[in-house]
């Protein structure tokens, strides 16, 4: 396989999950907005959207203030940020023509027709109502193509390059989300949070799509800022904690290694990082400072995406 | 403007033979079936990203090409006649390029006047002198040819670069057999899907003599903003073969390799898809970011074989168009079975006075044009399109080649006003490596507004399914 076509297939499926990611924080966004405004100010809750999205330098630099049309506007349609959910369905439909050859018609197609109804939808039709339609289509369209990559992909290394973009661009955006609101994570003196602390917490949760699995989980009524804070680093059973993540950065390494009959640093990266989330426990990383360790991983994931890119020979 | 031979209906109203079933089937069709299959083959076309990129028009930067369901026939006798001067044509633009590029025999015969050669922008003089794998130079050639009468056949140009359109003659294809395989049933109607296999034992027939073993043939793109780059890659899936970018490939120890995911893989033949002048910085134009540097030298050495040859442009330059019966009858020693559309030169005084006086009623063509644009069609022009037209011509006549308005044949096509009679020209495939191939049929290129002779896509052309019947 070309270089290329495998660094074609990491971004194809980097982006796709960034789109993803990016109509999940919108979603929480535009929840947080309807509330009423005793609680807080919009503006920080759009702030905070940028910022777990990685957006707000890009966005400080167009916008003077933050408003919910700009916001929604720049995460969405600006494809001068190419982390907004257009700029990610192109860079992924883009990759993925350059390496056509390589996917299944199904993934082809889904990504393919995704951007082809993406690119007919007007910025000034999309007023406040029409924006969790939108976002759970989006959602739905990238939940489809990764159904097609899953269901239809040769188990080889188009495969494990496709898995290795999903699950690492997975792992810096949870890294990402707990990061910016890491302060309201930390232990207290109580366990009772104010009402405040409470949306904060269901909002990172539902930033996620884990405040259900949350409960059945826990099985527990309140939201404790450190469970919540376990769940996304050390729980296996969420699908979009860190350790998981790992897990199936690993596998798809591992696969790799196996194919083609070697190993190379990007595998002790993966697995450092690995048996780091596995072992650890929540006490240890408040101690040592939840905000520091999610500086680290988050890091150590863009050093293992070089590492992988330098080892595979990615142009 | 003669009257237009219609491919269907003929000269008395009767049906020509090829078309009897298609006549019947069109009678069966309701416009809700019609409807329909268009629907549905612009759905396939455009699911699958069977798109062309059209430049400078940023709104619709991925077009389909229209598609028509009414197939264009021959029948086999026809296409006999028509494949043999096909293949005399290509053996003839094989040797010419060889010739032009070792002892210019034709020039010393002054059957070509030498200033029009070596004063040429598509001569390249770096392959003065190289000899090619089986000294094949273009290896896959495309004719564009037009039929005004029963038994009238003009070769229209000659595309020996890098022609395209083969992906649209197979999808097309496809398309008609997915929507209507009735029609397919009851006669026997020449395959075209064996190309890409046929394409793939033409680039391997060709590697270079210093490769053992089983060759690797890559294809090399400019990457997903040509206009062809779904072709490409169309083509690279079908014969099984890596669609390569230039930094997908360096030359190291003499030899070319890929860069893969594991240990760099050697690379026999590169069917490339980039102009010559960007395809090695090193020996071409050194700006270019899409070639190979270094790869001219390998291909000179015989490392590598590059299919077309760099070069292969000076055959099909419109200002050698003119030559080409002469090139044929003097590498075959036959007179040429296809004839060439009469042509007026710009650059010759006489023929430059006859264009002025006669430019309501000809074609006129930039010589080094493509894709339609910078041209006049005489007879659908304004007066002052004409005028300025003029104007162009006489700051520059030798840039311009001119040809009488041919009433172009017409085949039944639907449009929004039901079914009528559209003009369509021809370009079959010819593959030369072992053996010479020619694809029965081709892709046929319609004109789909109502008298236009232009059937480039870039211009609102659409394409149609190419039937050759079997006897």
């Amino acid at each position: 396989m070309l270089g290329r076509t495998a660094s074609s297939l990491y971004w194809m499926s980097r982006y796709m999950e960034r789109a993803e990611n990016m109509a999940r924080l919108l979603e929480v966004g535009y929840r947080i907005s309807l509330m009423p405004g005793a609680v807080e100010g919009h503006r920080d809750e759009w702030r905070s959207t940028l910022q777990s999205s990685a957006c707000d330098l890009a966005y400080a630099e167009k916008h003077d203030d933050i408003t919910a049309a700009k916001v929604i506007q720049f995460l969405i349609f600006d494809e001068d940020n190419p982390s907004s959910i257009r700029a990610s369905i192109k860079t992924a439909r883009n990759n993925g023509r350059a390496v056509r050859t390589a996917l299944t018609r199904d993934v082809w197609e889904s990504i393919n027709s995704t951007w082809n109804e993406l690119a007919q939808v007007k910025p000034s039709s999309m007023t406040a109502d029409r924006l969790p339609v939108f976002l759970d289509w989006i959602k739905q369209r990238v939940m489809s193509f990764r159904g097609a990559l899953l269901g239809t992909m040769l188990r080889n290394d188009t495969y494990y390059f496709s898995q290795l973009g999903n699950f690492m661009e997975r792992a810096d955006n949870t890294a990402r989300i707990l990061d910016v609101k890491y302060f309201i994570l930390l232990p207290k003196a109580t366990d009772v949070g104010s009402d405040l602390d409470m949306q904060q917490w269901a909002q990172i949760l539902r930033s996620v799509s884990a405040h259900r699995s949350y409960r059945w989980f826990y099985r527990d009524s309140k939201y404790r800022p450190w469970m919540i804070a376990e769940f996304l680093i050390l729980k296996e059973e969420m699908p979009r904690s860190l350790v998981f993540t790992y897990y199936w950065t690993n596998m798809a390494l591992d696969g790799l290694g196996q194919l083609y009959g070697k190993r190379y640093d990007c595998h002790d990266l993966a697995q450092q990082t690995y048996q780091r989330l596995k072992s650890g426990n929540m006490e240890q990383i408040f101690q040592s400072g939840l905000h520091e360790f999610l500086q680290d991983f988050i890091t150590a994931n863009a050093a293992l995406s070089q590492s992988i890119a330098t080892n595979y020979n990615f142009p | 403007m003669s009257t237009v031979f219609n491919e269907m209906q003929g000269k008395g109203g009767a049906v020509r033979e090829p078309y009897a079933l298609i006549e019947q089937w069109l009678k069966t069709l309701s416009p809700k079936d019609v409807e329909r299959a268009l629907k549905e083959a612009e759905a396939i076309f455009r699911r699958q990203g069977i798109t062309f990129a059209v430049y400078g028009d940023n709104q619709a930067s991925e077009r389909l090409i229209p598609f028509d369901i009414i197939p264009r026939i021959f029948a086999a006798a026809e296409w006999r006649r028509l494949s043999a001067g096909i293949e005399q044509r290509v053996r003839a633009l094989n040797a010419f390029i060889h010739d032009l590029y070792h002892r210019q025999e034709i020039l010393r015969a002054g059957r070509v006047p030498q200033d029009i050669i070596i004063q040429n922008e598509a001569f390249v003089p770096e392959m003065v002198g190289v000899m090619p794998s089986r000294g094949i130079y273009a290896h896959i050639i495309g004719i564009d040819i037009v039929r005004v009468a029963e038994n009238e056949f003009y070769v229209l140009e000659d595309n020996c670069r890098t022609p395209s359109g083969v992906s649209y003659m197979l999808e097309d294809r496809e398309a008609m057999m997915y929507l209507f395989p009735e029609l397919f049933s009851q006669q026997r109607i020449a395959p075209v899907e064996n190309y890409p296999a046929m394409l793939r034992q033409t680039l391997e027939s060709v590697a270079p003599a210093a490769c053992k073993g089983e060759p690797t043939v890559v294809i090399l793109t400019p990457g997903i903003h040509n206009s062809a780059f779904f072709e490409h890659a169309f083509l690279a899936d079908e014969m099984g073969v890596e669609l390569c970018e230039g930094n997908d490939l360096f030359v190291s120890d003499g030899y070319l390799y890929m860069r893969t995911t594991q240990e760099p893989k050697r690379v026999d033949v590169v069917y490339r898809r980039i102009d010559d002048a960007y395809l090695d910085p090193l020996t071409f134009r050194p700006d270019s970011a899409i070639g190979v540097p270094g790869i001219f030298d390998l291909y000179r050495a015989g490392r590598v074989t590059l299919v077309n040859a760099p070069g292969t442009g000076i055959a099909d330059d419109k200002s050698i168009y003119t030559y080409i019966p002469d090139v044929i009858e003097f590498y075959t020693g036959e007179k040429p079975l296809l004839k060439n559309v009469p042509t007026w030169r710009c650059g010759e005084k006489q023929d430059l006075a006859y264009v002025l006086d006669h430019l309501p009623e000809l074609v006129v063509k930039e010589v080094h044009g493509s894709g339609g644009y910078g041209m006049l069609v005489g007879p659908t022009s304004s007066r002052r399109e004409i005028e300025e037209f003029r104007h162009r011509l006489k700051a520059r006549p030798k840039n311009y080649i001119a040809q009488p308005t041919l009433a172009l044949s017409a085949v039944p096509t639907f449009t929004k006003s039901g079914v009528a009679p559209r003009h369509v020209d021809l370009r079959p495939f010819v593959l030369s490596g072992d053996r010479v191939r020619v694809t029965p049929g081709g892709l046929t290129r319609v004109a789909l507004k109502k008298n236009s002779l232009v059937v480039n896509s870039s211009q609102g052309g659409g394409t149609k399914d190419t039937w050759v019947l079997e006897d």
